[in-house]
């Protein structure tokens, strides 16, 4: 029996959308294109922040795990090893499946499209050398597959990302020389750049890598401070002895699918640069179209969870699977902690980030969907 | 960052003891100085010492009197930014249990150096207890000179690589 939606993408935001959905009884098909479902989660030996009641000090391959048991237990059909290769607006959101045997079509009444979000790159010389990889890689390499991709490292940002596995690489028995960071200040939060520092490795604000050296791998990079206008200090130039040049310099929204949709686009910077305008129920300008996670504007995964959980509670309420009155219900609460969590020096961008979407999205519709601002 | 400007932004949070309730023995000392939505340590504790509520970004505050410095707190936190000082560990010495999520374990009774937040040695320390903590958290307790009791956060083993 064909779903009555798909959810694309298996992380954290799939997996909620799926579940939450699937529990009022909707027949959802969940799509990931890897061999197991999780997302970014199995990666994850960090406790997580937020609150108690939402997984907070679990760590984050336990929460992988629990959402796993929720989706067999709501009867989500999971399919893996699946890559959407189109998707076709002129036909009813037809999405065309390849599952490593063979080509064929999806056409859900509803899609959630949780695709999550795609490291940035930096170039510099000597940037293709094995031995220079994202922070994604390193986490996957030695997180899932136990392989310690170098001995010695160069982390390249300080956001939470370039901190928290700089501290596993620590933990994987790795020693990490330096944490260079091009920003005056440390972008991420204070506590894990603490525990980081009170094992010894320094954190280099206002810092770059310029250049990465070996004959066939990585052997040494150099690092140079930066002045207030982020040019390089003349002399300031450094060498270490490194085998492993690990970039954690930022995420994008992976937004190709609403792209070939024809969903409209914002620009907002914070959130990762476009992302895909939704209105508060996470529903994209096409409708019947919606987005969580990452995809919607980068932020993390208890945010993920909860945009999630709206978007599966929302598409319940559009197939009739539960009143409008008892979805409102749930829809505020979860609107009230997203709320929450958007406080404070780290959250209040993110907000500001969410209602120009926000705006984005009714003036969308009162413009007759001409606009991609 | 330096020792002295990160120590005065957690001093000034609400969740840092005051110098008289450090005096009277075990206290929880919370290094969370930034609003980020996070918590599990009010959560946790048992004698209601820790306040986060509404929204929760709100900073951790310490009820000082009712802190039992128990401890619960140092694993329950995930960004591990919760100690557990006791400034009457003996008459020469403070002791401080703090989170430890390293390979290998120290032993009881092991030298090692602290460092402190910035990464600097600070004194010698010497292991005095390990428990096996929540959730591959330990606890390693860790005993010092009672005048570096603000200042020793890290360990480093003498023997082995920085942890």
């Amino acid at each position: 029996m064909d779903a009555e939606l798909s959810v694309i993408g298996s992380g954290p935001a799939g997996l909620s959308a799926a579940i939450e959905s699937a529990k009022y009884g909707v027949r959802v098909e969940l799509i990931d294109e890897n061999i197991l479902p999780g997302g970014q989660l199995f990666k994850q030996i960090h406790k997580f922040f937020g609150s108690k009641k939402h997984y907070a000090g679990v760590r984050g391959y336990d929460i992988g795990w629990r959402l796993l048991r929720e989706a067999e237990d709501a009867k989500v059909n999971i399919r893996l090893n699946t890559t959407v290769w189109g998707i076709f607006q002129s036909s009813n959101n037809r999405i065309g499946l390849f599952d490593q045997q063979r080509v064929f079509f999806s056409k859900p009444k509803r899609l959630v499209i949780a695709t999550g979000a795609t490291e940035n790159p930096l170039s510099f010389p000597g940037s293709t050398l094995p031995g220079v990889m994202g922070a994604g890689a390193v986490q996957t390499m030695m997180n899932i597959h136990r392989v310690l991709p170098g001995r010695r490292v160069l982390m390249v940002g300080a956001g939470n990302v370039g901190l928290i596995v700089s501290y596993q690489l620590l933990q994987a028995g790795a020693e990490v020389a330096a944490v260079v960071e091009a920003m005056p200040k440390i972008g991420g939060y204070l506590v894990h750049a603490l525990k980081l520092m009170r094992t010894g490795v320094p954190i280099l604000t206002s810092h770059t890598v310029l250049e990465a050296r070996g004959d066939k791998e990585v052997e040494s990079a150099v690092i140079a401070s930066l002045d207030k206008d982020c040019r390089i200090v003349k002399g300031s130039e450094k060498e270490l002895d490194v085998d492993l040049v690990c970039l954690a310099v930022g995420l994008k929204p992976d937004a190709e699918l609403c792209r070939m949709l024809g969903c409209g686009f914002t620009y907002v910077p914070f959130l990762g640069g476009r992302v895909p305008i939704h209105n508060e129920d996470m529903e994209t300008t096409i409708p019947g179209v919606y987005v969580a996670g990452d995809v919607s504007g980068v932020e993390e995964a208890s945010v993920a969870m909860e945009e999630g959980r709206l978007a599966g509670i929302s598409v319940a309420e559009s197939l009739g699977y539960i009143s409008e009155g008892e979805a409102e219900k749930e829809k505020d609460e979860i609107k009230e902690r997203l709320r929450d969590f958007r406080i404070g020096p780290f959250g209040s961008p993110r907000q500001e980030g969410k209602d120009k979407i926000l705006t984005e999205y009714k003036r969308w519709f009162s413009n007759e969907g001409k606009r991609d601002s | 960052m330096r020792e002295s400007e990160i120590l005065e932004k957690i001093r000034s949070s609400p969740g840092y003891p005051s110098r008289e309730r450090f005096i009277k023995g075990p206290v929880c000392v919370i290094e969370c100085p930034e609003e980020i939505p996070c918590d599990p340590c009010s959560q946790v504790c048992p004698f209601e010492a820790i306040d986060v509520g509404r929204p929760i970004t709100n900073l951790p505050k310490l009820i000082e009197d009712r802190c039992t410095g128990c401890g619960l707190c140092i694993t329950a936190c995930p960004g591990l930014a919760i100690f557990v000082v006791n400034l009457n560990y003996s008459p020469g010495e403070a002791s401080i249990s703090m989170p430890y999520e390293f390979l290998p374990l120290p032993d009881v009774g092991q030298q090692v150096e602290m460092l402190n937040r910035e990464g600097s040695y600070v004194c010698k320390g010497r292991i005095v207890r390990v428990n096996e903590g929540e959730d591959h958290t330990r606890v390693v307790t860790v005993a010092v000179p009672k005048e570096f009791y603000e200042h020793a956060r890290g360990i480093k083993l003498i023997s082995g690589k920085v942890r």
